[in-house]
This record gives C-alpha cells, structure tokens and sequence, in this order.
C-alpha cells in the first residue's frame, strides 16, 4: 500500500514504543513547540553533560511528529552540539527533498525511513517539529 | 424523494477522477469547500468567453450585458434568502463579509446606533468559528466593548437556560453561528433574536454551513444581518455575499472605500452611493458573482429540502456506523433534531492526522485538525478531530466507505 511508504515499521515502532520520552526533572533548557495547523504539541528538555546531548521530550501528536521526536532524541543523544547541527541539517534537507532523496544512512541512520514524509507536504512540518524544538533548544543552551 | 447522489455527481467533473492510484473520489469535506458542477464552471468562464466588462460602467454593449448578469446574480441571491435585492451584498468571502461588519461598527461615529464603546458588550458563543469570533474580540479590544458567550454543554449544544443574563441590557451585537462547523448543532434562533432585539442589539448570522443545505428566509428567523460564502454553496471561490436589513445597511458605514461606492467626490470629501454599490467598492468580482447565482439555480432546481432531507439519513447512518466502533467518540449531538450533516470524531487515542491519511490512501477526503475553532476543541478537551461533511453528492456507499475506513485505521495503527 502507497501509505506503507510514509509509514515505515521503524516509524510505527518508535509510535508505539517512544524512546527518551518523559521530562528529566532539571535541564538547561526547555523549549516547547506547535504545530497550529494540526495541534502536534511538543516540549523537549536540552542538557549539555560535558558538551555532549543530553535529551528527554514529552507530547501530544500525530504518529509522524511523536515518531519524528523519539528518532531525533535518539539519534542525537551523546553528540556534541556540532556534530548533532550535521544531522539536524541533513534531516530538514530530506523533509524539503520533495521524494527526492532517500537520504544519507551513514548521517541520518534510521531517520532516512522519514524520507517518504517529503511527499506528503501536509506532514512535512510534522516530521520537523522535533528537529525544529531541537534546534531552538540548541541556541539557547549556547547562549548560557 | 430521496437524490440520486450518483447522478448529482455526473454533473461534477472532478468526480471523473482517482485518488491516490485508483480510489474514487469520496468527498466529505464540504464543509471546508464544495465541488462545483459543469453549471458553475460553464457560466462563470462564458461570462469570460461573452459577456465581459467592467458592470455600472460604460454605455456600450458587452458593459450592459456584464451588469445585467451581475445583477441578475444579485437577485438570484436576494429570492434565496428571502430578500430584498439591495439588501444583498457581494464581498469576496463570508470572513471578508463578517470583518466587513465589524469594521464598519468599528468606524460609526458616536451617536449611530452601531457605535461600541466601554459601556457596550458584544456576545458570541463558544462554537462559533474563528470569522465569526476573531473580528469581534479585536473589535472589543479596539473599542473597550465587553466580550460575553454562550457556553456549549457537553452535548454540543448552547446553554440557552439564562439568554438574558448573557445577552444583557448593555448588548449592542450577538454574532452566533447558524450551524457549527465541527459539532453540526443547529442553533435556535427565535429566543436568542427575540431578547436580543429587547435590548437593541443586531443579530449577526454566521450562515455558512446552512445556507448551503436548508432553505433559509431571512424575513422568517428574524436576524439583522447573514453572512455565506459562495465557495462551499457550489459556487466559485472569491466570492461570498453578506445580507443586511435595509435601513440598517444605509446607516452602517462603509468599509471599503474607492470607485463604484461614491455618490460625490471632491479632493477633501466623498458622500455615498445607495447600498449595496455603498459596500461594493472597485470593479467587483463579477464573474464569480455569476457563478455564484448559477450555483444557488442548480441547488433550487433540485430543492434545498431535498438536499437537507438526504443529508439528514446520511447523518444518521455516519453517526449510527460511528458508535458501533468502540473507542470512536462523537463531538457534537448524537440525535439528528436540530441538527446538520456535519460529524467531528475521534477514535481511541489515535491522532486526527494518522486517520486522516489512512483514509486519504483509500479515497476519503475528510477534514483533520481544529477546524478553525480552538476554542470550542480546547473546551471539550481535544487538540484535533476528524471531520466528515455531507452534502447532496454523497450516498450511502460514501458513508459506508467512511466507516470502514475507520476500522481499516484502527487496525493500521494498531495496538498501542
């Protein structure tokens, strides 16, 4: 089925069994994001332990959006700021790919299952919404 | 008599086409807009292809052919709703129309009846859509007037056991949806006009999702003012109209100012053209103006009672199909008195969105999201719902498919 595309398993898994999900009790920042066209909400906690990633989120959404912010967590947990922007970047360079790009597995390892998101542009944002939360988490912890 | 809805379809050529691979189109998103027959399409691009020219201007042919189909449109909108043909105005949307309203009380001087200062309250109610609620709190932001509403209950439907301790002496305009765009609740107007016309208060009417699908008579329910818009009545998209009583749009001032609404002009100062030209300004969207009255001939040759009564059983089927689905919750009355072809669902904890996909993959276009009104979805506690809206070319085979559908996502998306 073409959905199977947009859904992928991993995708699905993350859905069901979301990883870093549930607020860490202390962080250096918080940030909190929406998506007003569809209600996905999303709060992330961001913490630098000896500059690398340390992450945990909680939220209310689309299977895309919570699935989108379990992989970000994921994958971007124990880098170091700079090496997290390569993903991030990469990540939000698949979304606008238009079905393009299948995306890099080496950067974006699991992620590249979103690639069938950017031919759907009604989910695109979605997909972002926690790649977006991370990013403006990131700029405040370096302003502290 | 019941439609022939498969019939209906023939006459609207995007039902030719497939979606997603081979679906058939099975569109229940009228609510958000509605597919166009060959009649609209055909007479809003002839009056390209024939008659085009700027209307109320020019002595020569093809201007009194553009005006005579431009008015005539006018006319077929003021038999409609029951009306006077100057009470009828063309604006380029309902939203357009109902900001028309608020701007111009907005601008009325100290002295008119429309004037809203400090001491004044505007009421609305808790369902209404964002054009029917966003104009009037900036309005009463911008003019000290108080904002009140009327509450929905748990059933989708007003709290009208107090009208008068809401709609107090001090009203100057209740602004209230005819049908909710989310729960489908038809709401009773006569108490409502009866204490608001007590007070001195104009009745303002977001008749979007009704006057489309029932027969509507402005002389008969008694409200001041009416705003529709022409896209969801099988009318192009740019246009929608907004109907007032006469001596009240006489006074209310304009909105738009520019060509076409002035009686006199000098560098300093302008007096008004007679309404409707006073509210019309620039050159109109004649063409859709048009289309629109061809879209409200073809609704009456198939007659709006028809089209209610047929929308109606649909209802009742969707809604009966829903609730056989365990974990599907309906928002908005289960009963169909007083009550349209509109259903907003949610099924478990799954999202509106995910639905909304699964269903798109099979052909279903249905609407996902708040709908435009945060804060009737914040007061019943969700962020998104799905929304189905019924119209004359759906059938059963449609409903039918809808609730399949919603099983076939259930099980997609699975066990959590």
């Amino acid at each position: 089925m073409q959905l199977d595309n947009l859904y992928q398993e991993v995708i699905l898994d993350h859905y069901k069994r979301p990883e870093y999900k549930g607020l860490s009790l202390t962080s250096d920042v918080q940030v909190h994001h929406i998506n007003p066209s569809c209600g996905d909400e999303l709060t992330v906690n961001l913490s630098l332990d000896d500059g690398a990633v340390v992450l945990s989120w909680e939220g209310a959404g689309c299977s895309i959006s919570m699935a989108s912010a379990s992989m970000m967590a994921s994958l971007l947990t124990g880098k170091t700021l700079d090496e997290a922007a390569i993903v991030v970047d990469a990540f939000v360079s698949l979304m606008q790919s238009k079905g393009t790009q299948s995306g890099d597995e080496t950067v974006l390892e699991d992620a590249v299952a979103f690639a069938g998101v950017s031919k759907y542009p009604a989910r695109i944002k979605c997909a972002l919404l926690g790649w977006m939360a991370f990013k403006d988490a990131a700029v405040q912890v370096q302003g502290k | 008599m019941s439609l022939n809805a498969a019939l209906i379809r023939k006459d609207f050529p995007i039902f030719e086409r497939t979606i997603r691979g081979q679906n058939r189109l099975i569109y229940l998103d009228s609510g958000a807009t509605s597919q166009k027959p060959n009649a609209v399409i055909d007479a809003e691009a002839n009056f390209y292809r024939r008659n085009n020219a700027a209307v109320h201007r020019g002595a020569h042919q093809l201007a009194e052919e553009a005006t005579e189909a431009y008015e005539g449109a006018r006319l077929v909108v003021a038999n409609f709703l029951g009306a006077q043909e100057d009470e009828i105005i063309f604006t380029k949307s309902a939203t357009e129309s109902l900001n028309l309203l608020a701007y111009s009380m907005g601008s009325a001087p100290k002295g008119s009846r429309f004037y809203l200062g400090d001491g004044d309250r505007i009421v609305v109610t808790e369902m209404e859509h964002h054009a029917n609620l966003i104009p009037w709190q900036q309005l009463a932001q911008r003019t000290g007037a108080q904002l009140s509403w009327f509450n929905v209950g748990a059933d989708g439907r007003l709290d009208l056991s107090n009208i008068a301790s809401i709609i107090k002496e001090d009203t100057k305009v209740v602004a209230l949806t005819h049908q909710s765009n989310v729960l489908g609740t038809i709401n009773p107007l006569d108490a409502i006009v009866a204490r608001a016309h007590e007070v001195g208060a104009v009745v303002i009417l977001d008749a979007c999702q009704s006057v489309p699908h029932m027969s509507i008579d402005v002389a008969r329910i008694g409200v001041d003012f009416l705003a529709f818009s022409g896209h969801k009545s099988l009318g192009p998209t740019g246009v929608g109209v907004l109907w007032g009583r006469a001596e009240l749009l006489d006074e209310l001032p304009p909105f738009l100012f520019g060509g076409s609404m002035i009686s006199s002009a000098t560098m300093t100062d302008a007096t008004w053209a007679p309404v409707p030209r006073k509210f019309e300004a620039g050159v109109p969207n004649m063409a859709q103006a048009v289309g629109l009255g061809a879209a409200l001939e073809y609704l009456e040759d198939i007659g709006l009672e028809n089209i209610h009564a047929h929308e109606i059983a649909l209802t009742g089927r969707l809604i009966e199909g829903l609730l056989r689905i365990e974990g599907v919750k309906i928002f908005g009355p289960t009963d169909l008195e007083m009550r349209g072809g509109v259903v907003a669902f949610t099924v478990d904890d799954l999202h509106p969105h995910d639905i909304g996909q699964y269903l798109d993959s099979i052909g279903i276009a249905v609407r996902t999201g708040h709908h435009c009104a945060w804060p009737l979805n914040k007061k019943f506690g969700v962020n998104a719902t799905v929304r189905a809206s019924i119209y004359l070319y759906n059938d059963e085979t449609d409903i039918d498919a809808l609730i399949e559908g919603v099983r076939g996502a259930k099980k997609y998306f699975g066990d959590r």
